[in-house]
C-alpha cells in the first residue's frame, strides 16, 4: 500500500521532471499528456527529462556542459530525483550524501542514477524538490517497489525508486538499514553508513544500484507502475533505457545520458543534482518528522514501534507533527511494511526516511516506521549499503545528516554539493555526522533511534535552503543566455553572467513561473501566483553591457498602433518588411519608411542584429518631446537636502555629520558620463518648527537664510539661488554647510514639522519646473502646529487585535494627498529618520513610499556608532543612478494582463505605475491575471516600459521584454517556478494586506494559499500516495521554510520588543525589494568563519542555533543587519586573528568594525564583510555578538529555522503544520 | 494797535495759529451767519528757536474734566499761590515746586510771549527712533540701484541709536534679521496671506521674550531692540551690505504680466512687527514702491498687463473691482499703525499709478509722507527723500512722532472737528461739539508724524446762545496741547494758548469783518471742500462751494441789487473770491485729466501743508525773471508773457519755466543761478515735483 502510494509519488516525480524538462516536455507532452494524467509525470518525465535538459540545458545546461546544461535543470530534477531516490532508498541521510558522492564519484553512476532518475528523476525531478523527494522518499519505499514494476512504464520513477529499490533489492537490506537510521534520526547509524554507502554506491554502485533498482524497483512499484507505467514503458524504453539506465545501470551512466539528453548532461549534472536533491530531500524529511515526531510521536511512537517495530514509530514520528496524519501513516506504515516486506523492508526503511527526507518527510514518517526497522537494520546494512544501494539510501541520509555534520564541520552540505569530490569525503563525515546526529537516536540504538525519530524530525532531513543554493551554484557555471523562452534563471544567490539574447536579464525581470498556465482555471486551481519582479534600472555587473540607447528619430520610438507596445524582438515583420505584426495584440502596423528594412529568407530583418530593439530583451529609447510633461523637454533634476535642526538632531550629532558629509558628496552627484560634471542642481533647507531656506547663489559672499515660519501654507521663498550648480556655488555652499551646525548649536527648539518640509521641497521643484529628489533628515514626531501634524498613537495593546491594521495606516490623510502632488511633479522623497522614540513611520513613510523613495531609520542614533552606517547609506543614496518622473507600464500578450503592482510608487489609474523617482535598487512586483486563454505556441509575452528622465535630464524609455512559456499541464507549471520570486510576491502581498486585515488573517491567507499550491501539486502532479506523505515540487521545496520566515517576520508576528515603527519601516522596506534582497532578508546568510579561503566564501549553514558550534565564529547577514557571532569556547587563534585578543571576555561587543590586523584571516574576513556590504543597497552595521551575551537575543531572532521568541514556529514545526493543512485540503 | 494783518502775522509767528475770524461772533446764530466758520489753521510744531528749555512738567487744572495747562491767560494769586483756570474757572493750588513764585518771579509759562511753550518731560524711558524700510524689489535694476543708494545714504543720516529694520518684498515678503554674522537671515512670508499681529509674532519668534519674562519677573525690561530692529551703529555695515546685495525679485515675470508685488502684506507685516515690538513708540515705516500691489490683500490691479489699473472713469462706473477691498485693507492698517503711533510713508515711483488712492489713508491718517515720482532714479525722489532727514539747528530731525493734540476751549465755544493728517482719539469732553466737521466728536487727535509744516484745520462752533450775551471785553480762549516724541527721544509737551475777543455781530459786524483772515478762510474752506470731495460727487462740492461764496458775498459785500458792477468787497475779503475761483479749478476738486492716484496725492499734500504752501497750491505763483531787476511776481495771465522774460510758475507740485524766445547761454546761466537760490529756500516738500 504504502509502496503504491509511494509509487505514485514517484510518478509525481516523474512529472516534475517533465516540468523541468519543459522544453522536452512540450514535445513530449503531446505524448505525455495521456500518460500524464496518471503518471504523465513519469512518462513524460522521462522524455521531458531529456527535453527538459534540452530546455533547461540552455538555462542551466551551460554549467553542466552541452548536455549538462540541458541536464542541468534536469539534473535538478534528477538530483531531486536522485535525492528522492536516494532518500527513498536511504531516507534523507543517504540521499544527501549519496547524491553528492554519486554525482561526483558516480557521475556516471550518478548518471545512471539520475538516468533512472531522469526518468524517475523527472518524476522525481518535480518531486526532486522537497516534495518529490519526500514523495519519493515516502514513495520511494512504495514507489521503489512499484516503480520497478512500473519501471517499464515508469522506469524513471522506478529508477528513482529503483535506486532505492535497487538499493532495496540489491542492498535493500543495507539501504533499509541505512534508511532506518535516517528515519530513526538519520543522525545515527544510517547517516554514517548511508553516506558511506551512498558514496560508495555512487562511486560504483550507481550503475549497479540502478540495475538493482530496475530489478528491485520494478518489482516493488510494479503494481503501481504497471498500470500507469504501461504506457510509459515504451517511452521508458526509449528514455527508460537511458533513464532507466538506471535500470540500465549497466548502461548506467552511459545510458543515463542517453536516456534523456538530460541524463547525458546528467552525469555531469548529476553530481550537482545528487547534491541538490539530497539536501532538499533531506531537509524536508528530517525536519518534518523529527519535530513533529517529538511532539506527538511519543504516543504514536509506541504504536509504530510496536507495529513495524521501529517503522511505525518513525513514521509516526514524522507525522507526529501531524498527529492526524501520523496515525494513519502509522497504519500505512504497517502496510508499508508489507510492501517492504518483500524487498520492502529495506525500502520501507529507506522509504520512510526518503520520503521523510524528500518532502513528505512527515508522511514519510509512516515510512519512517519502516525506517526504524531500517535503522535497526541499517547499522548492519550500512556496511551493506556501502556495497549496494543501501549505501545510496544511506548516502542520502548521510547527506541529509551529512549536512548537519557538515554544518558542524562547516560544510556538511558541501560534501553533498561538492558532489563529486566532497561526496566521498562527506559520506564518511556524513556517517560521522549521522552518528552525531544519531547520537541521540543511535545511542538509543536502532530501536531507540526510531523512537527518537518519532519524537523528532531530523532537521537535516527536510529541504535545506543551503543545499538548494549550493546546488544551484554548482550548476550555474556558464553564462545564462536569455534567448530561449521560459527558462528559469539561476537562483538569486548564484553568481552568474547573463547574456541578453532577446529576453530581459533576470537582473531586471524575474518571474514566479516561467511556465504560465494557459487558462485562468489552471491558474486558479494551482494558486501559484503569476507575478514578475521588475527592477527596471537595476545595476549590472561590469562584465554585462548596460542597455543600449536607441534613437528612432523625431518620430519617436516605433510602436504598435493598437496596444502601443514598443518595437521589440516579438514584433513579426511581414510583407517583405513593410509591416509588422505586434506580438502582444497581433495588430498589424506599417513600418515607417525610415525604419524599413528587407527581410532575409527566415523572415527576419537583415539588420536584426544591428538593432538592439530587435535582438535584445532590454534597451532604451530616446524619448521625444511628445513623451515629456507639458510637451517640454525636462529641466535638469535637482536634489534638495532638508535637515532637521531641532535640539535632538543637533545633540545627536546628526546635523554636523550631515553637513560635513554633504560637502564631499556634492562632488558625487549622479551623472551618466563620469567625465562630466553632474548637472543635478542642489538646494538646502533646514527646519525645526519653521523652515530655513538658503540662498547659495554663486554671486553671494555669504549664503542667505530665508526663514519661512508660515508653515500652514508652505511656499518657496526664493527661486534664484536656491537650486544651484554645485561647481558655481561651491564656496557659498561650503560656507553654508560649515555654518549650519554652528548656527543651531544652541538651539532649544524641540518641536518639528514634517508635512511642510516636504511641501517646501515640492514647491521648490515646482517653482523650478523640474523633477528631483528630496533628502529629508528627520528626528522626531512632528507635533508642532502645522499641516501633517501627528500625535503619538503607539499603543501596544492594539497589537493582535482587529485594530492593529490601523497602526500601519497613516494617521492622517494629509500625506496621501501630498504624495499625490509630489508624484505629479516628479518629486521623490528619501527619508532618513533618527528617532529616539516613536515617530510614526507608518505615516511619515507615506510620501517616500508613494514617490519611489526610501526610508532609512537609525533608531537611537549615536554619532560614534551609527555614523558609518548612516554615511554609507547617504553616500550610496545620493550617488546611485536614479531616474525621475517615471511612468511604468506593463503590456502583456492577449490572455493575461498586469492586475496588481507592489512597490514604492503611486497609481492614479489601474495601469500606469507612477514613480516620482526610480533608482537602481527599487523593484516593482507585478501580478498577472488571466483574462483569456494563452497558447502554448506563443507563450506569454510581457513588455515593461519605463518612461523616465535620466539624471542627465534626458527623457528616455527603458524597455524590458520577457517571454515565458505557457502550459496546459499543471505539472509543467510546477516544474518551472521560482520559489524566491514567489516569496517576494507573497511577502509584498502580505505586507500590503496588513493595512486592511488583521495580521492573523493575513498569515492564515498565506498559509492557506501555500497549502493550496502544494495540495494542488500533490493532487494533480504527484502520483497518489499516502496522505501521510508530504510531497513538494522540486522547485518549491523551499516554499515552506521561506514562507515560515515571512510569517515569522516582525511585520506579521511581532515580538514584544519590536516597535510599531520598526514594523512599519520593514513593511515599507520590503515593498520595494527585489528577489535577492527579500531572499536574504527572510533567510539570512550565515557563514561559518572557522576557515577562510581567498577567492571563495565558506558554504553557509542553515539558520538554526543547532548549526552553531560553540567553538566557532559565524557571520550572519540579512541585507540590513550584519552579525559576527562568537562562540563561547572559540579557539584562541581565531580570536587573535579576528580581534587581536586572546580572550573571549575581552572582545568589545560594542565595536562596529573589526580591528585591522595584519594576518590573512583578518584580511579575508574584512574583505568578506566589505563585499557583503557592497552587495546590499544599505550599509550593514556590524554587530559583534558574543554567545550568551544579552545581544544574542537579537541575533537569535535571525535564526529563522528555530522557534522564535515571538511565537514563530520552527521550520520543522511549520512544515508539519503545512502538511496538515495540505492534507486537510486533500481530504 | 497793530492792524489785523500784523496781528495775524504776529500770532502765526508766535503760536502757529491762524483763525478765519480774529474777532468772534458771540452767539451761535450769528456765527452761523458768518458763512465761514470760526476755525483755525494750526501748525503744532511750527519752528520756534526762542523757546525756553523747560525741563519740568506742565501744571494742570485740577478739574478732572478740564486739565487745562497753566498759561499766561490765567489769573494768578501770587500771595495765595493760587491760579484760576481760564477755561473752567477752577481755582488751583500751585504745586510745591512753585513756592517761590511771585510777580517778579514768574515761570515762563505765565509770560505772555510764551503763549506757546514747550515742556520736556523727564519721566519714562528714552524712546529710540525706529525706522523700518519696506522696500519693493520689483523694479528695474536702474531704479533699484538708485533706491539702494538712497537707502544706504539715509543710514548715515540716522542718529546712531536709532533702530532700523528692513523688509523687502516682491512676490514674497522678507523680514530681514539684522546683525547676524555670517549667514544673513530673513523671514519670508507669502505675499498672498494676511497675518494678524499675533500670528506674525509667533512666526517671527518674538514671543519668546515674553515667555522668559513670565518665568523671571526680575529680568530686565524687554530690550529696546530685537533681531529685526537694531541700532544703526551696530548694524550699519551689515545693513549696508544687505542693501547692496539686494536683488530684483527673482521670480519670473511672463510676457504680458505685471510682476507680483505683495505690497499689502508687506505693509501689514511692517505694521504688525512694530505693533508687537514698539507699541506707542515713535516709528516710521518707509515704504518704497515701484508699482501697484498685484496680489494678496491690498492688491489694486491684477497681474494681467492688458487690464489697466482703475481710472476715475472706472471708479465712477463702479468698475474698479479691487478698490474697495484694498481700501479697506489699507484703512485697517492705517488704523493699527495710528493706534500705536506709527507713521507710514509711501514713496511711490512709477510711471503708472501705484494705488495711492487705496493707500492714501496710510499716509493721511498717520501723518506720513506720500511721494509720487516717475522713478527712484530722479533727483525729485532723491532730494525729497533726503529732506525727510533734514535737521534743525540743534541737529535734531525736523520730525516728531506719536503726537496727540488736545484742544481745550472756553465754555462759549466748542470744537467740531479737525481736517488734517490725524485720527480721532475719540476723547469726549465738555468742549466737544455735537456738530461734526471733518474728524470730529473728539477733543483729541493723534498725529503720528509731525513736522514743522504740518498743519491741521480745526473747526469750532460757537455755542453761546444769543440770549446769553458775553460781557464786553470777554475773550474766548483755546488751548492746544500737543504731546509728542521729539526726535531726540524725549517726550515733550507743547502748549499753545490763544484767545480772541468776542463781538456781537449785530452791533460790531464791522469789527468782525475787519478781523477776517481771507487767506486762512480760503484754506479752511478749501480743506472742507476737499474733505467733502473725498466722499461726495465733484459737482455737489462745487455747488456747495459756490453757495458759500455767494452767501459770504451777500453777507459782507457791498452792492446794489441787480447791479453786478456795483459790487464791492472790503479789502479783507477782496482776494477770497479769487482763491475760490482757483480752488474750483484746482486738481483738489477737479479730477479731470488726473488719475485717482494723482488726485490722492494732491489732496494729501494739500491737507497737511501750511497756509502759505496751500495757497500756492490753489493759486500758483508766477515769477518773472529779467535783466531789468530782481524777480517779481506777476499776474497769472497771458499778459505776463513777454519776450525778454523768463517766467517761472510755482504750483507747489511743479515748477514750470517759460523761456519766452530763444535765450543765449549767458541768460540761461543767470537764470539757473537765480533759480537755485529759490529752490534752496523752498520748504520741505516743496521740491517734490521739481523737474
Amino acid at each position: 500500500m504504502n509502496v503504491n502510494q509511494h509509487t505514485p509519488m514517484a510518478s509525481p516525480y516523474g512529472q516534475p521532471q517533465p516540468g523541468y524538462t519543459q522544453p522536452g516536455y512540450a514535445p513530449l507532452d503531446g505524448g505525455y499528456p495521456a500518460p500524464y494524467a496518471p503518471y504523465n509525470g513519469p512518462a513524460s518525465p522521462y522524455q521531458p527529462g531529456a527535453p527538459p535538459q534540452g530546455i533547461s540545458g540552455p538555462a542551466r545546461g551551460p554549467p553542466t556542459t552541452g548536455p549538462p546544461p540541458i541536464s542541468a535543470p534536469q539534473q535538478y530534477n534528477q538530483y531531486s530525483h536522485s535525492q528522492g531516490d536516494m532518500q527513498n532508498g536511504p531516507p534523507p541521510m543517504t540521499q544527501a550524501q549519496p547524491r553528492p558522492p554519486v554525482s561526483q564519484p558516480y557521475n556516471p553512476g550518478a548518471m545512471n542514477m539520475s538516468g533512472p532518475h531522469p526518468t524517475y528523476p523527472q518524476h522525481y525531478g518535480p518531486p526532486p524538490t522537497m516534495q518529490q523527494v519526500s514523495n519519493q522518499m515516502s514513495g520511494m519505499q512504495i514507489t521503489s517497489g512499484p516503480p520497478t514494476p512500473a519501471g517499464p512504464g515508469y522506469a524513471p520513477p522506478h529508477s528513482s525508486q529503483p535506486p532505492v529499490s535497487t538499493a532495496y533489492s540489491a542492498a535493500p537490506p543495507p539501504s533499509y538499514t541505512q534508511a532506518p537510521p535516517p528515519v530513526s534520526s538519520a543522525p545515527t547509524q544510517p547517516p554514517p553508513s548511508g553516506p558511506a554507502a551512498s558514496q560508495q554506491y555512487y562511486g560504483s554502485p550507481p550503475p549497479p544500484s540502478q540495475q538493482p533498482f530496475n530489478s528491485s524497483l520494478p518489482p516493488t512499484s510494479q503494481q503501481q507502475f504497471t498500470s500507469s507505467s504501461v504506457p510509459p514503458p515504451p517511452s521508458q524504453q526509449t528514455l527508460p533505457p537511458s533513464s532507466y539506465s538506471g535500470p540500465a545501470p549497466p548502461a548506467g551512466q552511459p545510458p543515463a545520458p542517453p536516456v534523456s539528453q538530460p541524463q547525458q548532461s546528467f552525469p555531469p549534472s548529476q553530481p550537482p543534482f545528487s547534491s541538490a536533491p539530497p539536501p532538499t530531500s533531506q531537509p524536508a524529511f528530517a525536519p518534518g518528522p523529527p519535530p513533529t515526531a517529538p511532539g506527538s510521536f511519543p504516543p504514536r511512537a509506541p504504536p509504530p514501534s510496536s507495529q513495524p517495530g521501529s517503522y511505525p514509530p518513525p513514521t509516526s514520528a514524522p507525522s507526529c507533527q501531524y498527529p492526524g496524519p501520523l496515525p494513519p501513516q502509522q497504519q500505512p506504515p504497517p502496510s508499508q511494511p508489507f510492501p517492504y516486506h518483500s524487498g520492502p523492508p529495506p525500502p520501507r526503511a529507506q522509504m520512510p526516511p526518503t520520503s521523510m527526507a524528500q518532502s513528505n518527510h512527515l508522511p514519510p514518517g509512516p515510512q519512517g516506521p519502516p525506517g526504524p526497522p531500517g535503522p535497526l537494520q541499517q547499522p548492519p546494512s550500512q556496511p551493506g549499503m556501502q556495497t549496494g544501494y543501501p549505501p545510496q539510501q544511506n548516502g542520502a541520509f548521510g547527506q541529509v545528516r551529512g549536512p548537519q555534520p557538515g554544518y558542524a564541520g562547516p560544510y556538511p552540505g558541501q560534501p553533498n554539493y561538492g558532489a563529486p569530490a566532497p561526496a566521498p569525503a562527506p559520506a564518511p563525515p556524513a556517517q560521522k555526522r549521522l552518528d552525531p546526529d544519531a547520537i541521540p537516536s543511535p545511542q538509543a540504538s536502532d530501536m531507540p533511534a526510531v523512537q527518537k525519530s518519532r519524537h523528532r524530525i531530523d532537521p537535516d532531513a527536510i529541504p535545506s535552503p543551503i543545499q538548494v543554493i549550493e546546488d544551484d551554484k554548482a550548476k550555474s557555471t556558464e553564462p545564462f543566455t536569455t534567448g530561449v523562452r521560459g527558462q528559469a534563471p539561476p537562483l538569486v544567490t548564484t553568481n552568474f553572467q547573463v547574456k541578453d539574447q532577446g529576453n530581459a536579464s533576470p537582473r531586471f525581470v524575474r518571474c514566479t513561473a516561467y511556465n504560465m498556465p494557459c487558462t485562468a482555471d489552471m491558474a486558479k486551481q494551482s494558486q501559484v501566483p503569476l507575478a514578475a519582479v521588475v527592477k527596471p534600472l537595476a545595476t549590472l555587473p561590469p562584465d554585462e553591457t548596460p542597455p543600449y540607447l536607441v534613437d528612432h528619430g523625431e518620430g519617436g520610438p516605433i510602436r504598435c498602433n493598437r496596444c502601443k507596445a514598443y518595437m521589440c524582438p516579438y514584433m513579426q515583420f511581414i510583407e517583405g518588411g513593410r509591416r509588422f505584426q505586434c506580438g502582444f495584440c497581433s495588430c498589424v502596423t506599417e513600418v515607417p519608411p525610415h525604419y524599413f528594412q528587407h527581410l532575409d529568407h527566415t523572415g527576419k530583418r537583415v539588420d536584426c542584429y544591428d538593432r538592439p530593439e530587435l535582438s535584445l530583451g532590454s534597451y532604451e529609447f530616446l524619448a521625444t518631446v511628445d513623451y515629456c510633461k507639458n510637451n517640454k523637454l525636462p529641466q535638469p533634476p535637482a536634489f534638495i537636502f532638508l535637515i532637521d535642526v531641532s535640539y535632538n538632531a543637533v545633540k545627536s550629532g546628526m546635523v554636523s555629520i550631515v553637513c560635513q558629509e554633504l560637502k564631499t558628496l556634492m562632488d558625487y552627484l549622479p551623472r551618466e558620463n563620469p567625465e562630466m560634471d553632474s548637472i543635478v542642481r542642489v538646494g538646502f533647507v533646514t527646519y525645526n518648527k519653521v523652515l530655513h531656506f538658503y540662498n547659495v547663489k554663486s554671486s553671494l559672499a555669504q549664503p542667505q537664510m530665508l526663514v519661512v515660519s508660515d508653515v500652514s501654507d508652505m511656499f518657496v521663498p526664493l527661486l534664484d539661488g536656491f537650486l544651484v550648480n554645485v561647481n558655481e556655488s561651491r564656496l557659498v555652499i561650503e560656507s553654508l554647510l560649515d555654518q549650519i551646525p554652528e548656527m543651531f548649536a544652541d538651539t532649544r527648539e524641540t518641536e518639528t514639522v514634517f508635512g511642510p518640509v516636504i511641501q517646501a521641497g515640492l514647491e521648490a521643484l515646482k517653482a523650478a519646473d523640474c523633477a528631483g529628489k528630496l533628502f529629508v533628515f528627520h528626528t522626531s514626531l512632528p507635533i508642532a502646529e502645522a499641516p501633517g501634524k501627528l500625535k503619538n498613537r503607539e499603543d501596544k495593546k492594539l497589537i493582535g487585535t482587529d485594530k492593529e491594521k490601523s497602526l500601519f495606516q497613516p494617521q492622517v490623510g494629509f500625506y496621501n494627498t501630498l504624495a499625490k502632488e509630489c508624484v505629479a511633479q516628479g518629486c521623490c522623497v528619501d527619508l532618513f529618520l533618527f528617532p529616539n522614540q516613536y515617530v510614526d513611520v507608518a505615516t511619515l513613510g507615506v510620501v517616500p513610499v508613494s514617490t519611489g523613495g526610501s526610508v532609512y531609520k537609525y533608531t537611537y542614533f549615536q554619532a560614534q556608532s551609527d555614523q558609518e552606517r548612516f554615511l554609507n547609506d547617504l553616500r550610496r543614496d545620493v550617488q546611485k543612478p536614479v531616474g525621475f518622473d517615471a511612468v511604468m507600464r506593463v503590456r502583456t500578450s492577449t490572455g493575461i494582463r498586469a492586475t496588481d503592482f507592489f512597490g514604492s510608487f503611486f497609481m492614479s489609474n489601474t495601469t500606469d505605475v507612477e514613480l516620482a523617482g526610480l533608482d537602481c535598487d527599487k523593484a516593482i512586483t507585478v501580478e498577472f491575471k488571466h483574462d483569456d486563454k494563452l497558447s502554448e505556441e506563443t507563450g506569454a509575452l510581457m513588455q515593461c516600459a519605463v518612461l523616465y528622465t535620466s539624471c542627465s535630464g534626458q527623457r528616455r524609455l527603458r524597455i524590458h521584454n520577457m517571454a515565458v512559456n505557457c502550459c496546459s499541464q499543471l505539472a509543467d507549471l510546477y516544474r518551472n517556478c521560482e520559489t524566491d520570486t514567489i516569496i517576494n510576491f507573497f511577502s509584498k502581498y502580505a505586507f500590503r494586506g496588513v493595512l486592511n486585515n488583521p495580521t492573523k488573517a493575513v498569515r492564515d491567507t498565506l498559509v492557506n494559499q501555500c497549502a493550496q499550491i502544494l495540495a494542488c501539486y500533490r493532487k494533480n502532479c504527484a502520483s497518489p500516495s499516502s496522505a501521510g506523505q508530504l510531497i513538494l515540487p522540486e522547485c518549491m521545496k523551499l516554499l515552506p521554510v521561506y514562507l515560515n520566515c515571512v510569517l515569522k517576520s516582525d511585520v506579521l508576528l511581532p515580538g514584544a520588543d519590536v516597535s510599531l515603527d520598526d514594523r512599519a519601516y520593514l513593511r515599507q522596506l520590503i515593498s520595494c525589494m527585489d528577489v535577492t534582497e527579500t531572499h536574504v532578508f527572510f533567510y539570512p546568510r550565515l557563514l561559518p568563519l572557522m576557515k577562510l579561503e581567498s577567492g571563495s566564501l565558506p558554504v553557509a549553514v542553515r539558520d538554526s542555533e543547532e548549526r552553531l558550534s560553540k567553538g566557532g565564529v559565524y557571520l550572519l547577514e540579512t541585507g540590513l543587519h550584519l552579525f559576527l557571532w562568537v562562540g563561547a569556547s572559540v579557539q584562541q587563534e581565531l580570536l587573535l586573528n579576528i580581534f587581536g585578543t586572546p580572550s573571549f571576555g575581552q572582545i568589545d561587543s560594542s565595536m562596529t568594525s573589526l580591528p585591522v590586523l595584519d594576518n590573512p584571516f583578518s584580511q579575508r574576513l574584512r574583505e568578506i564583510i566589505d563585499s557583503f556590504r557592497a552587495q546590499r543597497s544599505r550599509y550593514m552595521k556590524l554587530m559583534v555578538v558574543k554567545q550568551e551575551d544579552r545581544a544574542e537575543l537579537i541575533f537569535r531572532h535571525f535564526l529563522v529555522e528555530d522557534k522564535s521568541v515571538s511565537g514563530g514556529a520552527s521550520y520543522v514545526d511549520f512544515l508539519c503544520h503545512m502538511h496538515k493543512e495540505i492534507r486537510q485540503l486533500l481530504s | 494797535m497793530a492792524t489785523f494783518p500784523e496781528y495775524i502775522a504776529q500770532n502765526e509767528e508766535r503760536d502757529g495759529v491762524r483763525f478765519s475770524w480774529n474777532v468772534w461772533p458771540s452767539s451761535r446764530l450769528e456765527a452761523t451767519r458768518m458763512v465761514v466758520p470760526v476755525a483755525a489753521l494750526f501748525s503744532p510744531l511750527r519752528e520756534r528757536t526762542d523757546l525756553p528749555p523747560i525741563q519740568y512738567e506742565p501744571v494742570l487744572c485740577s478739574r478732572a474734566t478740564c486739565r487745562a495747562v497753566l498759561n499766561p491767560l490765567c489769573q494768578v494769586d501770587y500771595r495765595a499761590k493760587l491760579w484760576a483756570c481760564n477755561f473752567c474757572y477752577q481755582r488751583n493750588q500751585f504745586p510745591p515746586s512753585y513756592a517761590g513764585i511771585s510777580e517778579v518771579n514768574q515761570p515762563a509759562e505765565l509770560l505772555p510771549q510764551f503763549s506757546t511753550i514747550e515742556y520736556v518731560v523727564q519721566r519714562g524711558p528714552q524712546m529710540p527712533l525706529v525706522f523700518l524700510y519696506v522696500v519693493d524689489t520689483c523694479m528695474e535694476d536702474e531704479d533699484l540701484q538708485a533706491l539702494k543708494e538712497s537707502l544706504q545714504m539715509s543710514l548715515s543720516l540716522l542718529p546712531p541709536t536709532a533702530l532700523v529694520g528692513l523688509i523687502t518684498f516682491g512676490r514674497m515678503v522678507q523680514v530681514h534679521e539684522l546683525g547676524c554674522e555670517g549667514i544673513s537671515k530673513s523671514y519670508v512670508f507669502r505675499g498672498t496671506k494676511d497675518l494678524n499681529a499675533k500670528q506674525l509674532q509667533e512666526m517671527l519668534g518674538l514671543t519668546k521674550p515674553a515667555a522668559a519674562q513670565g518665568r523671571g519677573p526680575q529680568t530686565a525690561p524687554q530690550p529696546l531692540s530685537n533681531r529685526f530692529l537694531q541700532p544703526v551703529q551696530k548694524i550699519d555695515m551689515n545693513l549696508t551690505d544687505l542693501l547692496g546685495e539686494l536683488q530684483r525679485d527673482p521670480w519670473p515675470v511672463t510676457q504680458g504680466k505685471r510682476p507680483l508685488r505683495s505690497l499689502g502684506v508687506a505693509m501689514s507685516i511692517a505694521v504688525g512687527l512694530l505693533e508687537c515690538t514698539f507699541p506707542n513708540t515713535g516709528a516710521r515705516i518707509m515704504t518704497f514702491i515701484g508699482g501697484p500691489a498685484t496680489q494678496g490683500p491690498g492688491m489694486v490691479v491684477g497681474d494681467e498687463l492688458k487690464t489697466p489699473i482703475r481710472s476715475w472713469h472706472d471708479i465712477e462706473k463702479d468698475n474698479a473691482k479691487f478698490m474697495k477691498k484694498a481700501t479697506k485693507h489699507y484703512e485697517s492698517l492705517a488704523t493699527r499703525a495710528s493706534t500705536n503711533g506709527h507713521i507710514i510713508d509711501i514713496y511711490a515711483c512709477a510711471l503708472d499709478q501705484t494705488g495711492l488712492l487705496e493707500m492714501k489713508c496710510c499716509s493721511n491718517h498717520t501723518g506720513g509722507y506720500m511721494v509720487m515720482a516717475d522713478s527712484f532714479n530722479t533727483s525729485l525722489f532723491k532730494q525729497t527723500f533726503q529732506r525727510v532727514f533734514t535737521k534743525d539747528v540743534q541737529g535734531s530731525f525736523k520730525m516728531a512722532f506719536a503726537a496727540t493734540l488736545e484742544v481745550k476751549t472756553s465754555r462759549e465755544i466748542k470744537v467740531s472737528g479737525a481736517i488734517g493728517p490725524c485720527v480721532s482719539l475719540s476723547a469726549k469732553g465738555p468742549c466737544v461739539s455735537e456738530n461734526e466737521i471733518g474728524t470730529g466728536g473728539t477733543c483729541q487727535w493723534k498725529i503720528c508724524g509731525l513736522d514743522p509744516a504740518t498743519t491741521l484745520a480745526l473747526y469750532f462752533e460757537v455755542v453761546n446762545q444769543h440770549n446769553a450775551p458775553i460781557p464786553q471785553g470777554g475773550r474766548g480762549a483755546i488751548q492746544f496741547v500737543t504731546q509728542y516724541q521729539h526726535s531726540s527721544g524725549q517726550r515733550r509737551i507743547r502748549v499753545t494758548t490763544t484767545a480772541r475777543n468776542w463781538a456781537d455781530a449785530q452791533t460790531q459786524i464791522q469789527s468782525i469783518a475787519a478781523s477776517f483772515d481771507q487767506e486762512a478762510a480760503a484754506i479752511l474752506m478749501a480743506r472742507l471742500a476737499v474733505y467733502r470731495a473725498e466722499s461726495e460727487e465733484g459737482p455737489d462740492v462745487l455747488r456747495w462751494l459756490d453757495r458759500q461764496l455767494i452767501r459770504l458775498c451777500q453777507k459782507f459785500g457791498d452792492y446794489h441789487k441787480d447791479d453786478p458792477n456795483s459790487f464791492r468787497f472790503s479789502e479783507t475779503f477782496s482776494l477770497y473770491p479769487q482763491f475760490m475761483f482757483h480752488l474750483r479749478r484746482s486738481p483738489f476738486l477737479q479730477v479731470f485729466n488726473n488719475s485717482p492716484d494723482e488726485s490722492s496725492y494732491y489732496r494729501h499734500q494739500f491737507n497737511r501743508q501750511d497756509l502759505t504752501q496751500a495757497l500756492i497750491m490753489i493759486q500758483p505763483v508766477l515769477y518773472a525773471y529779467s535783466f531789468n531787476g530782481p524777480p517779481e511776481p506777476v499776474l497769472l495771465d497771458s499778459s505776463s508773457i513777454l519776450p525778454d522774460r523768463i517766467l517761472l510758475m510755482d504750483t507747489f507740485f511743479q515748477i514750470l519755466i517759460y523761456h519766452g524766445e530763444v535765450r543765449n547761454q549767458a541768460e540761461l546761466h543767470l537764470f539757473t543761478k537765480q533759480f537755485h537760490l529759490k529752490e534752496n529756500a523752498s520748504d520741505l516738500i516743496y521740491c517734490l515735483r521739481c523737474f
